[in-house]
């Protein structure tokens, strides 16, 4: 399980669910689910014009996650914000479905896109996706403060001289980056997944900002790390372990949530 | 012209394709106004799953999309659907799970069956590759559809705009949800079969989208909706039936076509009625008022 082949999925796998657990924070915070489902989905299409060019997918990731942050925020101005974001994730997957057809690698390439592929990660693969986990983190640490006010309190935000489209251009930049970094490894699906479910899961544990990101780190990496080693035992997908593990996580916790309130009631401030 | 119609997959291409159309502009104007844009996605989404085990159990497709979507929506109930600030969550963690049973069924496909195109048919759909005894299940989806939209009508639409008030004149906001996401999951599971399950979204919400800021009436959005779906997804087959010729034997996939139709209808409609209300100032209608954020 961790000869040399494995090392780098090791590596990879550690230094995705990190950066996923931080934005991930933020994507709970400000209900934002729909958004980091889409921009992954979204930027699908650009691994395969980049496969279809034969150009670096990073290139193709980039530039479609870049069309995607834009257009959402478009789209989002004209009319409601749901409707905009659906509309603009079938459009690039529409685009997808296009490229893939002309490839002749149709099926297999579909669903190494889709849902990941944790093997053969070549150190070539693993050194842009770790400096793209290195520059979210610092740009997360710096803005952490803002960030975290103008997704708890916008009006307080506001008369801070915050600039609530400003923070939302930079954080759907970041989670586009970390979109583009985990796609070509965990695939679309599994993107949204981890940014979902472990963060969800250590909101309904704490509530304070901390502690709470502290556990949502924890939570990830220990789904991907249980679903490296379960993946490599089954050769199930990956994307299969860690939807189940980041759905079980949540329930679990808020099972716990459930029960330990009604034995000492205390006042939820869970939303903020 | 003549070519086209009598073609057997065109025929029976057209005849889903306007099944799918009819029902999900009907229960996409409903999603829009309620804003369960999101949960309509995720039930489209986990269909897969159900779209992939169908091949894996050899069952019928539009059944295993039915079935998931409805396991999807009770799972999203349960969860806590009905918190407007939990909605987000509950819907997200229904999807994660989702995808990832439609990620293993999907793998099991490839690897115990020979049947190494299932993962594009069900997340992309192949309008062209339906087999005609599909016909016949899906009219009889979209009639279940219309005979309880048509039943419990004024609740639905009372409950997607205003919960509230619905409550007060004694309908159950719960039965309504739950009916909602039941007829929610048929036209899902239609969609889902005409032009793939990840994009069956786009004729969800993009129809009724569109169609809700041109009308005054929930009557006259549904209408315009079905319109709006119609049209783009007669073209998208008429243009991908075309495309064979105009790529010199590449033809372009179907769901391409009808996805990008939608897109090119919904930002018409969004700047066509923002123009008309700067140079026609009428005041502001009363679906258009509910649509501010």
């Amino acid at each position: 399980m961790f000869s040399s082949f494995m090392i780098n999925t090791w590596i990879a796998g550690t230094a995705i669910a990190l950066v996923a657990a931080l934005v991930g924070y933020f994507v709970v915070i400000r209900h934002s689910a729909f958004a980091a489902h889409a921009l992954p989905l979204g930027a699908f299409p650009g691994a395969a014009a980049a496969n279809l060019l034969g150009v670096n997918p990073f290139v193709g990731l980039l530039v479609f996650v870049g069309m995607g942050v834009l257009l959402l925020r478009q789209l989002a101005r004209i009319g409601r914000r749901d409707v905009g974001t659906g509309l603009l994730l079938v459009l690039f997957l529409g685009v997808g479905a296009l490229f893939l057809s002309m490839t002749s690698e149709y099926a297999p390439e579909v669903f190494s896109l889709l849902f990941g592929e944790m093997l053969g990660i070549s150190d070539a693969d693993l050194w842009p996706i770790l400096g793209i986990c290195a520059l979210v983190s610092v740009v997360m640490i710096t803005i952490f403060r803002p960030l975290l006010l103008d997704s708890s309190f916008p009006d307080l935000a506001a008369l801070q001289g915050i600039s609530a489209a400003r923070m939302d251009l930079i954080f759907l930049s970041l989670l586009a980056l970390v979109t583009a970094s985990a796609l070509p490894v965990v695939g679309a699906f599994l993107v949204f997944t981890l940014l979902v479910g472990p963060p969800a899961a250590a909101q309904s544990l704490s509530i304070h900002p901390l502690r709470s990101l502290l556990l949502a780190v924890i939570f990830a990496e220990s789904s991907i790390w249980s679903a490296i080693a379960l993946s490599y035992w089954t050769n199930w997908p990956i994307g299969f372990f860690v939807g189940m593990l980041g759905a079980g996580l949540f329930t679990l916790a808020r099972s716990y949530r459930h029960w330990s309130q009604r034995e000492r009631p205390v006042v939820q401030v869970s939303g903020l | 012209m003549f070519a086209f119609l009598s073609s057997q997959p065109v025929q029976t291409a057209l005849i889903v394709g306007s099944c799918a159309a009819l029902v999900s502009a009907l229960i996409g104007v409903f999603t829009v106004l309620r804003g369960n844009a999101f949960a309509g996605h995720a039930l489209a989404d986990v269909s897969s799953a159900g779209g992939a085990a169908s091949f894996l159990w050899g069952i019928s497709p539009l059944l295993g999309f039915l079935g998931m979507a409805w396991i999807a929506a009770f799972g999203m109930e349960f969860l806590g659907v009905r918190k407007a600030r939990e909605r987000d969550l509950a819907t997200g963690i229904v999807l994660g799970a989702g995808l990832g049973l439609s990620a293993l069924f999907l793998y099991l496909d490839v690897t115990t069956t020979s049947t190494t195109g299932a993962a594009v048919s069900v997340m992309f759909g192949s309008l062209f590759a339906i087999s005609q005894g599909l016909i016949w299940p899906a009219i009889l989806a979209v009639l279940a559809v219309f005979l309880l939209v048509g039943l419990f009508y004024r609740p639905l639409i009372l409950t997607a705009v205003d919960p509230d008030l619905a409550t007060l004149r004694g309908v159950s906001p719960r039965w309504m949800g739950l009916l909602q996401l039941l007829v929610l999951g048929l036209a899902v599971a239609v969609c889902a079969l005409a032009i793939g399950a990840v994009l069956a979204t786009a004729l969800l919400i993009g129809p009724a989208g569109a169609a809700i800021r041109l009308s005054r009436r929930p009557a006259q959005a549904i209408f315009w909706a079905m319109m709006i779906a119609l049209t783009a997804v007669w073209s998208g087959i008429w243009m991908a039936y075309e495309s064979y010729y105009w790529f010199s034997g590449n033809a372009w996939p179907v769901s391409f076509f009808v996805v990008v139709l939608i897109f090119l209808f919904y930002l018409l409609a969004m700047f066509g009625s923002s123009w008309q209300h700067k140079y026609r100032r009428r005041g502001i209608t009363s679906l258009r008022r509910l649509q501010e954020p």
